[in-house]
C-alpha cells in the first residue's frame, strides 16, 4: 500500500488532430483516403477529455500535480496541443510524424503512450511524480475505431473505465468511481489507480479557450520527440487497399400532408401494428 | 541427386504455406442475464463467412451460463460452444475476462476473434488484441477470407458512415480481432441440428481485481429493442421537453410497434435516456422504417440510421439536411401531423 497522504495525480491526455466533425468529407479520386485539405480541429472526444482533466484539477487542486498533452502527427498537430494547453494542460509532448506518413494505427498509438508512460515513470523520484490516469476520447471521429484507451489499458495491465459519463476520483482512497454508458442503459465500476478512461460525450461540457489563456498557452512547454525516441515502431499492421464512397441516398421527395405520407406508408406495405 | 532434393524440399515448403491454417473464430457470445444478445447472433453469421469452425465463448455466473449454451448449440453453423462459469464473470469487466481470452487463444489455434459493435466487445476485444500485439477491427460491415494466403479482407465504414475502409489482415497475423456492425449482417437463425460440441473451460481467476463492478442501471421498456426493431420512430432537439417528447412520440410509436431512437439534442437536453442515442457515436439501426420526427439530420446523426430501407422526416424547415436522405418528406409541424399520423394509423 501507498502512503494516501502523499498521493498526487499526474495526468496524461492523449488528443488527436482530425478533420473538423462539421466538414463534409470528400474521398479522394485515387480512392486511397479522403481529401484533407480541409478545416482540422481536436477530435471532439479528446476535448472532453481534456475538459475532465482541468475540472480535476478544479476539484482537487493542487492534488492534480500535472496535466500533460501528447499528440502525434505532422507538424501542424501542434496546434492541437497548444488547444489543449489553451484549456488547463501544462505542458505537452509532440510525437512528429511526417506530413506524408498516414497517422499511426491505434495499437502504435498506444505503444508510444506506454513508452511516454514508462519513461516518466521510471525516471520518477517517487510515486507523486507518476502518471497514474490517462484519459482518452472513447473514439476518434476520423477512423471510429475507438480502440486506442482499452489497448492501452491492456498493455499497461491497467484498469480501463470506457465510456465514462461521470468520473469521481477519491484520492485518498486511491479509487476512481466511473459511471458508464453501456447498451440499454449505465454502468457504475470503480477502479483502483492506475488506470485509463475513455470519455463519453455526456462526461463534460468543454470550455473554451480565452484569449488570455492561449495567450498563455503559448509560453507552455512542449517537448518533440520522434518515434524512434520512444522504440516505437509505425509500421501498419493492417493493409489499406482502397476507401471508397458509401452508395448515396436520394431523397425520394415531399409530401404535402398526413394523407400522402399514409398513402406512401401503405405502399411501402407499412400499417399500423 | 541434387535436384531432386531440392524440388522435395520446395514441394514440402509450399504444402505448408497452402494449408496455412484453415479458420476457426472464437465468438464472443454475449447475454444479458442469460437471454442472448442479437448482436452475438449478428457476429456468429460474420464469423461464418469465414468459412471455417466456429466456436461460440458463452461466460457468465453458473446460473446464467448453460441455459445460454443451450441455445447457442443450436445455431446455425456454430461448431462448438466453450463455457466458463464464474461469480467474477457475471459481469463483463474487461479486467477480469482478458486473462480467460488470452488463455484460450494461447491454448487453441483460433485465427479469428469476433464480437458484435457492443459496449462490452468494444471495451474487451481492443484490451486482448493489444496483449497479443494484434489490431482490433471495428464495426465491420462485410469480410471476405483467403483460405489460401489466411488473409482477410475487411469493409468498414468511417468518418460517420461517409466514406468506406477496405482493409486486409495479412496471413502473418496469426489471430485477426473484428466488431460486427449487427445491422450488416443477418442473426443466425436456430437450426434444429444438435451437433455442437460443448466444452466446459476452466474460468481464470483474478485475484484483488483493480476493477469492481457496482451496479447496472437498464432503462426499462415495453418497447421493442432499438438496435434491432423494424421500425423506429426518433425525436429530436424540436420536441421541446421530455414531457412532449414522450406525449407525441410514444402514440405513434405504439401504433407503429416502433422502437423509440433519439438525436443527440435530444438525449444531451434531457428528452430521453442516451441509451436512445441514434447516430455515429450512439446506436446504429437499420429498420424497414426509419422516422425522423423533428430532426436536422446532422452528420453524426445520419451516420446512425442512413441505412435504413424506408425513411420517412418530418420537419418545419425544407431546407433541413435530412430531406436529402428522406424517402418521405413532409414538411409540417410535428405538433400538428404527429397526433394526425397517428390518429388515421390506428384506424
Amino acid at each position: 500500500m501507498r502512503p494516501s497522504a502523499i498521493r498526487l495525480l499526474n495526468i496524461l491526455v492523449p488528443v488527436k488532430r482530425s478533420v473538423d466533425y462539421a466538414v463534409k468529407i470528400r474521398v479522394n479520386p485515387q480512392q486511397t483516403g479522403i481529401d484533407t485539405n480541409v478545416k482540422h480541429s481536436m477530435n471532439p472526444f479528446d476535448e472532453i477529455a481534456v475538459e475532465e482533466a482541468a475540472i480535476l484539477r478544479q476539484k482537487h487542486k493542487d492534488a492534480v500535480k500535472t496535466i500533460k498533452a501528447i499528440t502525434i502527427g505532422p507538424s501542424k498537430s501542434v496546434d492541437t496541443l497548444r488547444t489543449a494547453l489553451a484549456m488547463g494542460a501544462d505542458s505537452a509532448i509532440h510525437v512528429e510524424i511526417p506530413e506524408s506518413q498516414p497517422s499511426p494505427e491505434p495499437l502504435a498509438v498506444a505503444k508510444t503512450l506506454r513508452a511516454v508512460i514508462e519513461r516518466q515513470n521510471s525516471a520518477a523520484a517517487s510515486d507523486a511524480d507518476k502518471i497514474d490516469l490517462v484519459i482518452l476520447g472513447k473514439q476518434a471521429i476520423d477512423d471510429d475505431l475507438g480502440v486506442t484507451g482499452q489497448m492501452l489499458a491492456g498493455l499497461l495491465g491497467w484498469s480501463q473505465a470506457t465510456f465514462a459519463s461521470k468520473v469521481d476520483v477519491d484520492i485518498a482512497k486511491n479509487e476512481v468511481l466511473v459511471v458508464r454508458e453501456i447498451d440499454g442503459g449505465g454502468e457504475e465500476i470503480r477502479c483502483k489507480l492506475p488506470m485509463v478512461i475513455t470519455t463519453d460525450l455526456r462526461l463534460n461540457v468543454p470550455r473554451y479557450a480565452t484569449l488570455p489563456n492561449i495567450m498563455k498557452a503559448k509560453k507552455k512547454p512542449v517537448e518533440k520527440l520522434s518515434p524512434s525516441d520512444l522504440g516505437v515502431d509505425y509500421t501498419p499492421q493492417l493493409e489499406t487497399l482502397k476507401v471508397t464512397e458509401p452508395p448515396t441516398r436520394v431523397g425520394g421527395g415531399k409530401v404535402s400532408n398526413v394523407d400522402e405520407l399514409l398513402a406512401k406508408l401503405k405502399e411501402a406495405g407499412i400499417q399500423a401494428a | 541427386m541434387l535436384r531432386t532434393s531440392s524440388k522435395i524440399c520446395r514441394s514440402a515448403l509450399s504444402r505448408s504455406y497452402a494449408t496455412a491454417a484453415s479458420p476457426h473464430a472464437l465468438v464472443f457470445l454475449e447475454h444479458r442475464a442469460g437471454v442472448i444478445d442479437s448482436g452475438s447472433l449478428s457476429a456468429l453469421t460474420a464469423a461464418g463467412q469465414l468459412g471455417g469452425k466456429v466456436s461460440a465463448l458463452v461466460v457468465g455466473s453458473s446460473e446464467h451460463v448453460q441455459g445460454v449454451v443451450d441455445q447457442a448449440k443450436k445455431f446455425k453453423g456454430v461448431t462448438s460452444v466453450l463455457h466458463a462459469s464464474s461469480p467474477q464473470y457475471a459481469e463483463p469487466l474487461p479486467e477480469t475476462l482478458s486473462p480467460l481470452l488470452e488463455k484460450l487463444l494461447a491454448d487453441n489455434a483460433f485465427t479469428h476473434v469476433v464480437g458484435a459493435t457492443s459496449s462490452s466487445a468494444k471495451s474487451l476485444l481492443p484490451r486482448v488484441s493489444a496483449r497479443l500485439d494484434a489490431p482490433t477491427v471495428s464495426d465491420v460491415t462485410s469480410l471476405e477470407h483467403d483460405a489460401a494466403t489466411g488473409s482477410t479482407t475487411f469493409t468498414r465504414p468511417i468518418y460517420a458512415g461517409n466514406a468506406v475502409s477496405t482493409v486486409r489482415a495479412p496471413g502473418s497475423l496469426p489471430v485477426k480481432f473484428f466488431t460486427v456492425r449487427g445491422t450488416a449482417f443477418a442473426p443466425a437463425p436456430a437450426s434444429e441440428a444438435d451437433a455442437a460440441e460443448v466444452k466446459a473451460v476452466d474460468p481464470v481467476e483474478v485475484a484483488n481485481p483493480t476493477t469492481v463492478h457496482v451496479k447496472t442501471t437498464i432503462a426499462k421498456s415495453d418497447r421493442p429493442d432499438l438496435g434491432v426493431a423494424s421500425r423506429v420512430v426518433s425525436g429530436g432537439r424540436a420536441l421541446k421537453s421530455a414531457e412532449t417528447f414522450e406525449k407525441t412520440l410514444y402514440p405513434l410509436a405504439d401504433a407503429l410497434g416502433a422502437a423509440v431512437g433519439a438525436s443527440r439534442a435530444a438525449v444531451d437536453a434531457g428528452y430521453a435516456d442516451n441509451s436512445l442515442q441514434v447516430g455515429q457515436t450512439g446506436k446504429v439501426v437499420a429498420p424497414e422504417l426509419y422516422m425522423a420526427i423533428g430532426i436536422s439530420g446532422a452528420i453524426q446523426h445520419l451516420a446512425g440510421m442512413k441505412d435504413s430501407k424506408l425513411i420517412v422526416a418530418v420537419n418545419k424547415d425544407p431546407d433541413a439536411p435530412i430531406f436529402q436522405v428522406a424517402d418521405v418528406g413532409l414538411v409540417a409541424d410535428l405538433f400538428e401531423v404527429v397526433p394526425e399520423l397517428t390518429e388515421k394509423l390506428k384506424k
